[in-house]
């Protein structure tokens, strides 16, 4: 068991890793050829930290749009990145100060079961939504759901061995292998979350990388000032007769 | 008047239920032949059409930053799917602005990605089959590119750059919209969208400075090929004939004249327009906009100066110092280009206009921001410049202003629903229909605060709202242009106006 497990997380950890750098090159040397930023947008570099910190830590362009997306969009996201932080005490030896102080976050579980709740009720419920969506779009909430709920189990209702499970995790790191203690509810949650780093570089959730290579939101608006030429567009260039 | 229904006004903005197919009768005319070889596009569908519309794709994919992007991180979280006003008016599920990239997207997934690649049934993939290509050709004409869906996304995800990647892909498999590529076609041939030759140009403009003679006593010059002027003026070529545009380039004139500018146009760039960013087609955009440099250097102007026209100002200001630049032989004071309400606010500040607001006092205006200005472009030297300098144009000629509402304007200002090629009357249908949240807006301003005319500050949405608003119950003549109420109420230099007859004109005191 313990073997099945490492393996599959080794296997996991790669094409997630592997798989996202290489989306990540790709979106990065991909030519963006013409000055695009949707306007009003910023005219500095400053400007356009400011404009996509916005974006990405309170999803301003979510929030003009849709205060219900907003709100439990923004419930799963953030009630997400607490509980991974929390994780970090079942990584590090010693637990860093910092993660130790943060024990409550695991509260913030709640919120990232809520807002997934009410993304996946609107998915169903509001027409709309459930015409774009396609079966991987519910199985991914149902997914995150399941990661939310078993995990929630553990930290609130069950009687996992937690020192055993940090002493695996290390081993894993480590290459130091350490017996998986058997429970279900762990081996469920362990199970999705490798499934989901397994689909990550597939999919949708690409979004996370992608976000910051949004040329709508990324650029400077400088068109004026600055040339702004691609490489295969310099070769049109050369074609010109004034 | 119309063999469809007039979408009703609705009283409570609710967003319709989405209803599959209820446009997908209304397709514009194909392009012939000769129009899509003109433009170095296969005039008629080849044997091996799948194979290159998959490997035009591939290729658009690795060209566009935009599109790998927006072909993989959208989450159908469907923020956008109630902001598009083709579907506002259609209830169309596939004008929905994720709905209409899906129709891309699927079959980007099934040959491009390993999930559809795979497992085409979890993430809705497709093959590439003829009737995806008329729903392609359906539905990415009925998307004026007018980028509100792009406000709204938190990715910033714009289904212009997608709707332009599949006309690009349309036109590679010979399939053109006549509409585009025949107008693109007489823009290269001969200078303009409307093919108007040199002479024919010529001729309105001299029949426009007796009109202004006529009118105010002063003899104002509409040049043409001046060479050492300093200035170019580029401006749609609707301009020199469509109501209310010629009245905006009335407008420009006196302007120029009042500033006593030296100014030309040129019968080589007699095009602000550039249908080239319609079809999604870099070598065509550029082709066109090198026109205008041509232009400029063969008359040896020193600014470059743009008329009233939306997407034109988007190409000029965003695109064309990176298409046809630098522009370096011109005058360093000045931005290039120069939109014409930036020449003319910039007077106004320095006093050296004569306005008369009064003048315009039969009128309360109200005013459309165009799509591609507000979220494709910017004015002057701030952010937001777009929104802010035009109704300083508006306000220091007209004293009777009110904006519609606040969700109707400047940045999430909705499209005429003629924009992006699709000002032509083979779908109708679809631009009436496109209008409705303007309508709706202006009915609102015209109700609550006696508004009596919009004022416009692009070619495509002039033509498309006179002949639109008439099925609201507007009548056209309330479509004015910024630079008709800038010509209402500025008085030139030795004008008789007719306060010369008032009896409290100050030479009778």
């Amino acid at each position: 068991m313990t073997f099945i497990i490492a393996g599959f997380y080794y296997i996991a950890f790669i094409i997630f890793v592997g798989g996202v750098l290489l989306k990540i090159k790709q979106y990065w040397t991909t030519p963006a050829p013409i000055k695009i930023p949707t306007t009003p947008a910023p005219t500095t570099r400053l400007g356009v930290l400011y404009r996509m910190g916005k974006e990405i830590i309170v999803f301003e362009s979510l929030f003009k749009s849709n205060k219900w997306i907003w709100i439990f969009g923004w419930l799963f996201h953030f009630g997400m990145f607490a509980v991974l932080f929390r994780h970090l005490r079942y990584f590090l030896d010693p637990v860093p100060v910092i993660v130790v102080m943060m024990q409550p976050l695991k509260y913030a579980a709640f919120a990232m079961l809520i807002g997934l709740s009410g993304l996946l009720f609107r998915r169903i419920f509001v027409a709309r939504i459930r015409y774009i969506s396609d079966p991987s779009d519910i199985l991914m909430l149902i997914l995150m759901l399941g990661i939310g709920i078993s995990g929630t189990m553990m930290t609130f209702f069950g009687n996992v061995d937690i020192v055993a499970t940090k002493s695996f995790f290390i081993g894993i790191l480590t290459f130091n292998f350490q017996p998986f203690p058997t429970h279900p509810m762990l081996l469920i949650h362990l199970i999705l979350v490798a499934v989901l780093m397994l689909i990550f570089p597939f999919s949708k959730l690409l979004h996370a990388p992608g976000i910051f290579f949004s040329p709508t939101r990324n650029q400077v608006d400088n068109a004026r000032e600055k040339r702004h030429i691609a490489p295969w567009a310099a070769k049109l260039d050369k074609t010109r007769s004034v | 008047m119309a063999d469809f229904d007039i979408p009703a006004y609705r009283t409570i903005k609710i967003i319709p239920k989405p209803v599959e197919g209820t446009m997908a009768h209304v397709k514009p005319y194909f392009a012939k032949p000769e129009h899509q070889e003109a433009l170095g596009f296969p005039g008629e569908k080849p044997e091996n059409w799948k194979q290159i519309a998959i490997d035009k794709l591939g290729e658009i994919v690795k060209k566009y930053k935009s599109v790998a992007l927006f072909m993989d991180i959208c989450v159908k979280c469907g923020s956008c799917t109630d902001k598009c006003h083709y579907y506002i008016g259609t209830s169309d599920a596939k004008n929905m602005p994720v709905a209409r990239q899906d129709l891309l997207r699927k079959v980007y997934r099934r040959y491009f990605t390993f999930a559809g690649k795979y497992f085409p049934w979890l993430v809705g993939a497709v093959d590439l089959t003829e009737e995806i290509i008329d729903e392609w050709y359906v539905y990415y004409h009925q998307c004026s590119q007018c980028r509100r869906c792009s406000v709204f996304c938190p990715y910033g995800i714009d289904t212009a750059e997608i709707s332009m990647a599949a006309r690009e892909i349309l036109d590679a498999i010979g399939i053109g919209q006549k509409y585009c590529n025949e107008i693109l076609g007489k823009a290269q041939k001969i200078g303009n969208n409307l093919g108007l030759p040199g002479p024919a140009l010529e001729n309105t403009l001299e029949g426009l400075e007796e009109d202004i003679e006529d009118e105010t006593g002063v003899v104002v010059k509409m040049p043409l090929d001046v060479k050492g002027a300093d200035i170019l003026l580029v401006t749609p070529s609707a301009d020199f004939f469509a109501e209310p545009h010629i009245d905006g380039l009335i407008g420009y004139a006196k302007v120029f004249h009042a500033a006593g500018a030296s100014w030309t146009m040129s019968t080589y760039a007699s095009e602000a327009g550039n249908f080239g960013m319609f079809i999604g087609n870099y070598a065509n955009t550029q082709k066109l906009t090198m026109r205008i440099r041509k232009a400029a250097l063969d008359l040896g102007v020193k600014r470059l100066v743009f008329g009233e026209c939306g997407h034109a100002w988007r190409v000029a200001y965003s695109f064309m110092n990176t298409m046809a630049g630098p522009f370096d032989f011109l005058d360093p004071k000045y931005p290039v280009p120069e939109h014409i309400c930036e020449y003319t606010n910039n007077l106004i500040e320095a006093g050296k206009l004569n306005l008369d607001p009064s003048l315009n006092d039969d009128m309360v205006l109200t005013f459309h921001d165009s799509c591609n200005i507000a979220r494709g472009s910017r004015m002057g030297k701030k952010a937001g410049g777009q929104f802010e300098i035009p109704r300083a144009v508006i306000k220091a000629v007209c004293n009777n202003y009110v904006d519609m509402p606040h969700d109707t304007i400047k940045e999430v200002t909705f499209c005429c629903g003629g924009g992006g090629g699709l000002l032509t009357d083979d779908i109708m249908e679809v631009r009436v229909k496109g209008a409705l949240p303007r309508m709706e807006a202006l009915d609102e301003v015209t109700r609550e605060h006696g508004v009596t005319h919009m004022a416009a500050i692009c070619a495509i949405c002039k033509s498309q709202f006179t002949k639109v608003i008439p099925y609201y119950g507007f009548s056209m003549d309330q479509i004015v242009s910024i630079h008709q109420l800038v010509s209402n109420a500025i008085i030139l230099d030795g004008q008789q106006t007719e306060s010369t007859t008032e009896p409290d004109k100050k030479s009778a005191d």
